[in-house]
């Protein structure tokens, strides 16, 4: 098996690099299970890691009932978020620097501790949290067609590509993360509407849920990472010349252009 | 001290069977009439051990218990009680609570304290408590005495870990210097109906009081709360009954609302 995951990693990698989708590893190999999808995600990020970039943060995906029903999952994902994945808000990506791009807003967790699972619960994650800050997270698959099932955009690193960090931080005093409103525009037109409780119930439950996963990977979540709970509307697909940004109310937007 | 170490791990036992069958007992006092407030401390810290052990979970703060007067005049004492909080009472307001899991629970309204700095010692003050608090948050506490007819003395609810069954805890926090937390302003509904209104005064005129206690009570135990433990500081109103198919939601003056569902 480990042959074939270092094998299934590098060819994510390449697919990733020359912009050409592969066929779903499930589609091609039965015998797969998500802990050897892990297993590949954790193979690729040590060959980035190896080429000197390094682990900013991590994302949980699958956190919404509608995405969980649609890869018919009763549990999220999780990926690496990696400093070259990093976007400045307001920047502009190139859209063909990916080969089938979505975005996604979420609201993104900086940890002032670190937290070791297990039974971490959601308190102890809010209490745990420096600060919320908008973002944006680009995703892209490198599965043909975003054919995927839960083994496949596991392998791919939870399909994640970019995120765009917005520059208001804020602390979590007074702020109620289940109903923190947030409106998804994409060249000013209104596409979609969602709030902190789309992520598994509230976003710090699903940064818990994280903590309690990678615990039984031997990894810990480290303070000043930027975590990603989950999308709080479902993904709209991008293009060169698109402008996306999403409003959170008092905590502020971050904005994104496509070339 | 061997004697009651026996009995005691026969009424842990007791207590501990009770709560994992969901089934309701005769209260330890009808056997154990010589037992005292301490000994139902320590029973209550054995019964908190076996749990931690048997279930893998751990230590997430603690509740305050017969912090009103009405509370302590029906019991016929004069201060209140404390029991533990663990990991897997916690409940949220997106997952239903199951009744098949509970013996015949009730719900209270509370302030939850949730410190940025560990709170220990003998003479401690309700400004220390406000002092150490990060934030506040509106809860439900959901009650299930193990004892039949939720008849009992002060012992047998002090073994019984207080009563304390799940909690489920509001989402927004906010720092509690931006109100008066000595008098806020709660109204609980089921099902759409009113069913209690209160003020946080009636938790021992203020709930950092009542905490202060608590924590003073712990530090003559050589105990003490840690950083982000999180303390239910005592019911608002009278605790109410809830069956499968309701709702309950508390809404708090300044700090939002609170809501379960049984299912």
């Amino acid at each position: 098996m480990a042959v074939r995951t270092i094998e299934y990693a590098h060819e994510l990698l390449k697919a990733e690099e020359m912009r050409q989708a592969v066929q779903a590893l499930t589609d091609r190999d039965e015998q797969l299970t998500v802990e050897d999808a892990y297993q590949i995600q954790l193979e690729a990020v040590n060959v980035k890691l190896a080429q000197g970039k390094k682990v900013i943060g991590k994302k949980v995906g699958l956190t919404s009932a509608a995405m969980q029903k649609m890869l018919n999952v009763n549990e999220p994902d999780y990926g690496h978020l990696l400093d070259d994945m990093r976007v400045a808000n307001g920047a502009t990506v190139k859209a063909d620097s990916m080969i089938s791009p979505k975005i996604e807003a979420e609201i993104g967790f900086v940890l002032a501790e670190d937290l070791v699972g297990p039974n971490i619960t959601y308190l102890d994650v809010v209490m745990a949290t420096k600060y919320v800050v908008p973002t944006l997270e680009i995703i892209d698959s490198r599965v043909e067609d975003w054919k995927i099932k839960l083994i496949d955009t596991v392998a791919d690193n939870g399909s994640s590509a970019k995120v765009v960090v917005g520059d208001k931080y804020t602390a979590l005093d007074g702020v109620d993360l289940r109903t923190a409103g947030m409106s998804l525009f994409k060249n000013n037109e209104l596409l979609a509407t969602g709030a902190g409780a789309a992520a598994l119930g509230h976003p710090a439950h699903a940064v818990a849920w994280l903590a309690n996963k990678l615990h039984e990977f031997g990894i810990t979540l480290k303070k000043d990472e930027l975590i990603l709970p989950g999308a709080l509307s479902g993904a709209v697909p991008v293009a060169a010349g698109d402008t996306i940004e999403a409003k959170f109310g008092a905590l502020g937007s971050v904005t994104v252009h496509f070339e | 001290m061997t004697l009651l170490t026996n009995k005691n791990k026969e009424i842990i036992e007791y207590l501990y069977t009770a709560e994992r069958d969901v089934r309701e007992v005769i209260k330890v006092t009808d056997e154990y009439l010589e037992l005292t407030v301490k000994d139902a401390y320590e029973l209550q810290h054995g019964l908190l051990a076996r749990k931690l052990a048997e279930a893998g979970t751990k230590t997430v703060g603690v509740k305050l218990g017969l912090t009103s007067k009405a509370k302590q005049e029906m019991m016929g004492v004069n201060e209140a009680i404390y029991g533990y909080l663990h990991s897997d009472m916690l409940a949220f307001e997106w997952e239903a609570v199951c009744y098949s899991e509970l013996i015949h629970p009730k719900v209270e309204p509370e302030i939850a304290f949730l410190l940025g700095k560990d709170l220990q010692g003998e003479n401690v003050t309700e400004e220390d408590v406000l002092e150490a608090t990060q934030y506040v948050a509106p809860a439900l506490e959901v009650i299930d005495s193990r004892y039949k007819d939720f008849r009992f003395t002060l012992v047998d609810v002090v073994a019984d870990n207080c009563s304390s069954a799940k909690f489920v805890v509001g989402s927004k926090w906010i720092s509690p210097s931006t109100l008066d937390l000595g008098n806020v302003g709660m109204v609980m509904s089921k099902n759409g109906e009113v069913a209690q209104t209160g003020s946080s005064a009636a938790v021992l005129g203020h709930p950092a009081t009542a905490i202060a206690w608590a924590v003073n009570e712990l530090g003559a135990r050589g105990k003490g709360l840690k950083k982000g433990d999180i303390i239910l500081s005592g019911a608002i109103t009278e605790a109410i009954a809830f069956k499968p198919g309701d709702s309950v939601i508390a809404n708090f003056e300044g700090l939002g609302s609170v809501s379960m569902y049984c299912k």
